[in-house]
């Protein structure tokens, strides 16, 4: 298999993606629905493949403040995944899991954990589907969660695809329940888990 | 009042006083300023990455700490600053995330920042100035008339080095 860079992939791997993308977000929505108790519905996601520079722009600019939910792969594929969310959004979501109003600026110990849940069943709904198309093993790493700067959050996908090429695919996930919530996933598997992602699904 | 002139992520630019310059939002990458203080020509680079010594065909220069920094000097240059009088400020090169992985790019923070205090010293170019590690991300704006790096983070309060 030879060398492969985000640029020149083909647009068939690029609508596999975006099919993965698809189904990750829509076992996601429903996860968070059970997690929540309520209906939650989402738009169909937007597979996106930008330049470093547009990306800050794309979350409302790279000093938005945002949750980043990080967690490491490791299995038959390695790699990271990361799920965004706007801080308002984050709020809205730990507001409602814990049945409480609170309004402060910062998150307290108990919210930051209620987040990670929220993140880590997400994400694990996500690479669940994906395990599941492509017959992997996929095994997530306990998460880490900060609220920071969209670009700082967004500086560390960006680096791992960056060994790679000038680009990074992100898949931009709309949900809805009272309010709409923007969340974003960029996966991000090592040079070696791209061919065998490939493979499994019969393309290479 | 001059303009604010901005700089993205793998990005970097050249200012001339009374202008400023800026970068929004560095993590692990790293945000290096530098001037020559009579002329106050200075510049700013946004870098991701330490060395494009493992890259084939590197056509992002401003990607990498190592050609980054030398293509910055080499524009301050052209604008007019003295290659022997520039001097350097640095920030970023956080680590964001603190989960454990045995991929070294998760050190790559660090690794940033020592890339770009070795090409800095190659280059003979003083750091005065450092605000870099830790776990959060920095806005830094460069003000190259009085060389001062203002340094913004979120729940801190703004510092200048």
């Amino acid at each position: 298999m030879g060398e492969i860079t985000l640029e020149k992939m083909s647009n068939e791997y690029f609508d596999v993606l975006k099919e993965l993308g698809n189904i990750g977000a829509g076992n996601a929505t429903t996860a968070l629905a059970q997690m929540m108790q309520c209906k939650v519905d989402m738009a169909v996601p937007q597979v996106r493949l930008l330049e470093f520079k547009e990306m800050g722009e794309m979350m409302g600019g790279e000093e938005t403040i945002m949750a980043g939910i990080y967690l490491g792969i490791e299995g038959d594929i390695t790699g990271s995944i990361m799920f965004l969310l706007e801080k308002q959004a984050a709020r809205h979501l730990v507001n409602k899991l814990m049945g409480m109003q609170i309004e402060g600026e910062e998150f307290s110990e108990m919210e930051f954990s209620a987040l990670k849940e929220v993140g880590n069943i997400i994400t694990g709904a996500y690479l669940n589907s994906l395990s599941g198309l492509t017959n992997l093993v996929i095994y997530p790493s306990v998460p880490d969660l900060t609220v920071d700067m969209a670009g700082a959050i967004l500086s560390v996908p960006a680096i791992q695809f960056g060994a790679l090429g000038d680009k990074m695919l992100l898949i931009q996930t709309q949900f809805f329940d009272d309010m709409v919530l923007d969340g974003y996933f960029i996966l991000v598997p090592n040079l070696d888990s791209y061919g065998k992602i490939l493979s499994a699904l019969g393309l290479s | 009042m001059g303009k604010v002139i901005k700089v993205g992520m793998a990005d970097l630019n050249v200012c001339v006083s009374p202008d400023s310059i800026t970068t929004l939002g560095l993590g692990s990458c790293v945000g290096i300023a530098i001037r020559d203080p009579v002329t106050k020509i200075g510049g700013l680079a946004h870098v991701m990455l330490p060395d494009s010594s493992s890259i084939r065909n590197n056509t992002n220069i401003p990607k990498f700490a190592d050609t980054g920094i030398e293509e910055l000097v080499k524009q301050v240059v052209a604008k007019g600053a003295n290659r022997g009088r520039l001097v350097a400020k640095i920030a970023g090169g956080a680590q964001m995330f603190a989960f454990q992985s045995k991929n070294e790019m998760v050190r790559v923070g660090e690794r940033n920042v020592e890339a770009t205090r070795k090409k800095l010293a190659q280059l003979k170019i003083p750091v005065l100035a450092a605000d870099t590690g830790k776990n959060y991300g920095r806005t830094v704006i460069f003000y190259p008339e009085t060389g001062d790096f203002v340094i913004r983070a979120v729940g801190k309060p703004e510092s200048v080095i």
